[in-house]
């Protein structure tokens, strides 16, 4: 076989699936985003841009504000809760922080419905929480958590915890520790000098991590979903309704392409910084 | 280092905390999945009924059923078409390289949302009848692009002298494949299938906007059944998932462990 023949044989089955099942899709979406919805749910294709225009309507920008809203809420907490576990992880022995980071992980490989359902489990009103709580008189009324944004937080925070402690670790451990000492020796207090070396010198990580769960949290449908009311929809609960229920799906394309830039916009962001790193 | 001893202890106690945070829910899920009560969060005694009762709901069945063909049948193309990508990636250059090395990415970072709704239009516009192919090709399609990227690391670490001696020493293209690239990028394989149809089982949304009538998988049904409200037999089969998926985690790092051991002997 010549080298050409080889080329053709190894790349192209994958090419033209990728090309007919991902790409093609993508395309069909975008003109759908730019056609109307039909009187009886169907799409004329008459072209404009309103779809677009709606994603900024009150009504719908709401949804867009609490997704971003809900969204930047759940990465703060990943990285107040996360960042002290990097710290803890990245001063361990060898063997013990690859065990730490190990059990980090272990769970993000299970079902995500199932760790979802677990939160309802135990956040409902009849649910262990409440049960403990009421049982040992903290409360004396159960506690309305589920179907709630917070309870939306929780479940983005317990899934994507992951994606931000693994980036910051990765930024902790290449820490020049003479630098820290170098710090304790002009005098500076342990909190001097992780405000001034530490954190500074961390901050690629801080960006990275924050970008890894703000991503998955913005386009985040089934914890809404499950663990959210009626109230605290998101876009993927939006782009559904649209599909499934409103049957608009020229503004459920259009809201989906919204979505994939924002997506693609903070990915780009976070490349050019890894770049920048490496070139450093 | 005595003046950071409080520091220390506070950080060690939040790890703690947060790996509490991280395992209790699974815990509370498996142990009440054996729990007599159905309704209320309390504990009324041992029982296997939930179990039971799982095998014997046909729909239940059939779901698992969905899920294995599914996962298994898109898993073998998958992995064929992504080692053979990594390989031709990693081995040829081409126009448009950069382009498709970006489309190969794509699948993995778009949300899925995205991908399911723009694979259910698509498929509505080809006029392609819903059902298992179609949960099938959706999976395929996203599955390609992580067994790329996995087989891709595994090549990126292979010494490409040991293909070149292999030729210098006679062997035939097809020998020098067979005999010394597929052996050291096995483990890569193996490592991509694994999370392939980990990924496949998995996988409810995009399963969600592709199936048909009768070709519902489990994760469709539990999430059905979620959607009814909190049920013992939900605590079950979550149990019995978290245990498959651990027993794939565990041979996956088995398998991570041959490749390090590998690795050390080059």
């Amino acid at each position: 076989m010549s080298e050409r023949v080889k080329k053709i044989v190894m790349l192209v089955p994958s090419a033209a699936w990728l090309a007919l099942f991902f790409v093609m899709p993508l395309v069909i979406i975008f003109i759908y985003s730019l056609a109307s919805r039909g009187p009886f749910g169907g799409v004329e294709f008459i072209f404009n841009p309103d779809n677009y225009v709606r994603v900024i309507d009150p009504m719908y920008a709401g949804i867009l504000w609490r997704s971003v809203y809900i969204s930047v809420i759940s990465t703060a907490i990943c990285l107040l809760i996360g960042y002290p576990l990097a710290l803890y992880i990245s001063r361990q022995s060898n063997a013990y922080r690859n065990f730490l980071l190990a059990l980090l992980i272990i769970p993000f490989w299970t079902n995500f419905l199932v760790r979802t359902y677990a939160w309802m489990f135990i956040l409902r009103t009849e649910g262990l929480l409440n049960n403990t709580l009421l049982y040992i008189g903290v409360i004396s009324e159960p506690l309305q958590i589920l179907f709630t944004d917070t309870a939306v937080i929780i479940g983005l925070v317990y899934t994507y915890l992951p994606f931000m402690v693994l980036p910051v670790y990765v930024s902790l451990e290449k820490l020049d520790h003479n630098l820290l000492m170098a710090a304790r020796d002009l005098g500076a207090t342990p909190l001097q000098s992780f405000r001034k070396v530490i954190l500074p010198l961390t901050r690629p990580g801080v960006i990275s991590g924050s970008i890894l769960v703000f991503v998955p949290c913005i386009g985040a449908y089934i914890t809404p979903d499950i663990l959210g009311g009626s109230r605290s929809m998101m876009i993927g609960n939006l782009i559904q309704n649209q599909f499934l229920s409103a049957r608009d799906w020229p503004f459920g394309s259009a809201l989906s392409f919204v979505l994939m830039a924002i997506v693609l916009l903070l990915l780009l962001i976070l490349a050019r910084q890894d770049r920048k790193e490496e070139e450093a | 280092m005595k003046k950071i001893e409080p520091a220390r202890w506070m950080l060690g106690t939040h790890a703690w905390l947060v790996y509490l945070f991280i395992y209790a829910p699974i815990v509370v899920l498996v142990v009440f999945s054996f729990n007599q009560e159905r309704i209320n969060a309390v504990w009324t005694g041992f029982t296997l009924d939930w179990y039971v009762r799982l095998f014997q709901d046909a729909g239940m069945l059939r779901a698992i059923y969905n899920s294995l063909i599914v996962g298994l049948i898109s898993t073998a193309i998958a992995t064929v078409l992504g080692t053979m990508t990594a390989i031709g990636m990693s081995r040829y250059r081409f126009p448009l390289k950069r382009v498709f090395d970006s489309v190969l990415y794509l699948p993995i970072i778009i949300p899925e949302i995205v991908m399911g709704v723009s694979l259910l239009v698509f498929y509505v516009f080809i006029q392609f009848t819903l059902g298992t192919a179609s949960i099938i090709i959706a999976h395929v399609t996203f599955n390609i692009s992580f067994v790329a990227v996995v087989v891709r690391a595994r090549l990126a670490g292979m010494d490409p002298w040991l293909e070149q001696a292999a030729l210098d020493l006679g062997a035939t293209p097809f020998q020098t494949f067979r005999y010394i690239t597929l052996p050291l990028i096995k483990p890569g394989i193996i490592a991509g299938m694994l999370l392939a149809f980990t990924l496949s089982w998995d996988d409810f949304l995009i399963a969600f906007f592709t199936a048909g009538v009768g070709s519902t998988t489990l994760p469709m049904k539990v999430y059905s059944m979620i959607k009814f409200g909190v049920s013992p037999e939900i605590n079950a089969i979550s149990t019995i998932t978290l245990l498959f998926t651990m027993i794939l985690i565990f041979i996956a790092l088995r398998v991570e462990g041959v490749t390090h051991a590998t690795k050390t002997m080059d």
